[in-house]
């Protein structure tokens, strides 16, 4: 791999910037791999780079039906932040954040992560003893996080309208400055690039149809191009994971609603934060190109077309406007769906399963792209060694069955 | 925006109207003792969220405030039909 450097931009462009090196292989798929990833999403490519870099395991192929990063690692808005209430997933994404803040260099891509702060809001004495107590937890953990005024929030965000007889009233919110966002093709670009380098076969358009098991463990995968042999199946296949795990005769407690997103025109720089409403299942930043990016809540029904209902991102649209009145002249331009495998405690699976040889890492539902870098990690590693990853055990399948729930309906909830 | 036709009302209404109430034809075991921690857990917890038909109940929350069922693609979003509670479907996955 030709590393990215200054050094690099002015010689190519040299000579036009035409011969810069393929970002990634376009490989014939070999007849047998170690480890065999389903789809090419962030945390599939994550799981594959973490499973080459950090485990040496480099005969590795991720199968993807259609092209690299375009699921919901496409189409999520890009938060990213560690202030969960709980101690195990609060871990979990705060080692996610951590990787985040070092991705760039490591990946030698520009994930163009920026630490610009998340707001979340609170309009009720309710929201804001939840947010009390999620903010003492993340401090407990070692997690940033402040209580802030809605005097602050105004000078955090001066747009945002705070008079009391609004019809959202804003109470104050917790702050959590290391939070922000990141460019999200470029995670999946980075990590892709990463993993080829190391060896991993990109093999694109190319839909898993099937999974082979001789004797209880996994032997391949069927393809839409033919039998891919493999000892180990891990399957990221996000909104299709329920499809997925069927082909093994397997059942998830995971279902597939559409979730929502809109950008408005660019305009000039006036929002430098994330602002974000469980209440009024609205959230909101500027990209760097200067269009709002907002995300809606999810649509109630099970659904897998990436579409979704018109009234959800009115509902959100008009919340937005309450909260931002100069927003209401703003134009929006396009909006579009991803489907996304929601789980009855917001938290992810990842797991063995009753096959050997099969693991599962799904259900990141609303809000798993902040989680990109650590999913990636824990999931390789507890492929690699055949046991959950020691942040991962919490996570496991069997979780349903004992009970144990990580309820993050509240730090999840709508907002991701 | 789905046009939800509700069985007892007679007529096609606005999604807006509606909230979806998950899997229909799920049976609340009558002996949740006699049940194994997977078999509970499969009646609170796993579904089974197909990529094509699936049947499911909505409520006609602004509206008879009734519950009844409905056929629908997960894919295209058709309702193929809606029944009242306690009655079959015409049309199943085998159909299409
Ligand atoms: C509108 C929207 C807004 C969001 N906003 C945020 C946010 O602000 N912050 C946040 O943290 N999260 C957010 N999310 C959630 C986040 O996008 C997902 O949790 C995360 O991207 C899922 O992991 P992934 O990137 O691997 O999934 P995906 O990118 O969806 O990857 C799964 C891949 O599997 C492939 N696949 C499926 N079936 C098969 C098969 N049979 N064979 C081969 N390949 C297959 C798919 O084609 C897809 O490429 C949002 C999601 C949406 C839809
Ligand atoms: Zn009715």
């Amino acid at each position: 791999m030709k590393r990215y450097s200054g050094f690099s931009l002015l010689k190519n462009a040299l000579s036009y910037h035409e011969n810069w090196q393929k970002v990634w292989r376009n490989p014939t798929p070999k007849k047998d791999y170690d480890v065999i990833i389903v789809g090419g999403g962030g945390h599939g490519l994550a799981t594959a780079y973490y499973l080459a870099k950090v485990h040496g395991i480099t005969n590795v192929a991720v199968v993807e039906k259609g092209y690299l990063g375009g699921g919901n690692t496409a189409r999520n808005t890009t938060i990213i932040r560690s202030n969960y209430l709980w101690d195990e997933a609060a871990q979990l994404y705060e080692l996610s954040l951590k990787l985040w803040e070092g991705l760039s260099q490591e990946l030698n891509y520009n994930v163009m992560f920026s630490q610009r702060g998340v707001l979340n809001l609170g309009h009720n004495l309710q929201d804001m003893r939840d947010i009390e107590r999620r903010v003492n937890a993340n401090r407990l953990n070692g997690i940033d996080g402040e209580v802030v005024t809605p005097q602050r929030i105004k000078e955090i965000a001066p747009l945002i309208n705070i008079s009391p007889d609004s019809r959202y009233p804003i109470l104050g919110a917790s702050w959590q400055p290391r939070g922000g966002t990141a460019r999200h093709d470029a995670v999946a670009w980075g990590y892709a690039r990463g993993a080829d380098a190391l060896g991993v076969d990109m093999i694109q358009q190319t839909e898993v149809i099937g999974i082979r098991r001789k004797g209880g463990a996994v032997v391949g995968v069927e393809t839409s191009n033919g039998f891919i042999g493999a000892r180990k199946v891990a399957c990221v296949a996000a909104g299709s994971s329920g499809v997925v795990a069927a082909m093994a005769g397997l059942r998830l407690p995971v279902e597939s609603r559409p979730l929502q997103a809109l950008v408005s025109e660019p305009i000039k720089p006036c929002l430098d934060t994330v602002v974000m409403s469980n209440a009024v299942h609205g959230y909101i930043s500027q990209s760097d190109k200067g269009d709002l990016v907002i995300g809606a809540g999810v649509d109630s029904y099970n659904g897998y077309g990436q579409r979704g209902s018109l009234h959800v991102i009115e509902h959100t649209v008009q919340a937005i406007c309450e909260l931002f009145p100069a927003f209401s002249r703003v134009r929006m331009n396009r909006q579009w769906g991803g489907i996304v495998d929601t789980c009855p405690d917001a938290c992810p699976i990842i797991s063995k399963t009753s096959v050997q040889g099969l693991y599962f890492n799904c259900g990141w539902g609303t809000g798993g792209f902040k989680a990109t870098p650590g999913s990636g990690y824990v999931f390789a590693d507890t492929v690699a060694n055949d046991r959950p990853h020691p942040l991962a055990k919490a996570f496991n399948l069997d979780r349903f069955n004992t009970g144990a729930l990580i309820d993050e309906h509240g730090a999840a909830g709508v907002a991701h | 925006m789905l046009l939800i036709y509700c069985p007892h009302c007679l007529e096609h209404r606005e999604e807006e109207e509606f909230s979806y109430g998950g899997e229909a034809h799920i049976a609340r075991p009558l002996n949740p003792e006699a049940l194994s921690d997977e078999q509970w857990a499969d009646y609170l917890f796993f579904r089974k969220n197909p990529r094509g038909i699936h049947h499911e109940m909505w409520y006609h929350a602004i509206g008879c405030r009734r519950y009844f069922n409905a056929t629908r693609n997960t894919v295209t979003y058709e309702i193929l039909e809606t029944y009242k509670v306690g009655t079959q479907p015409q049309i199943t996955g085998a159909d299409v």
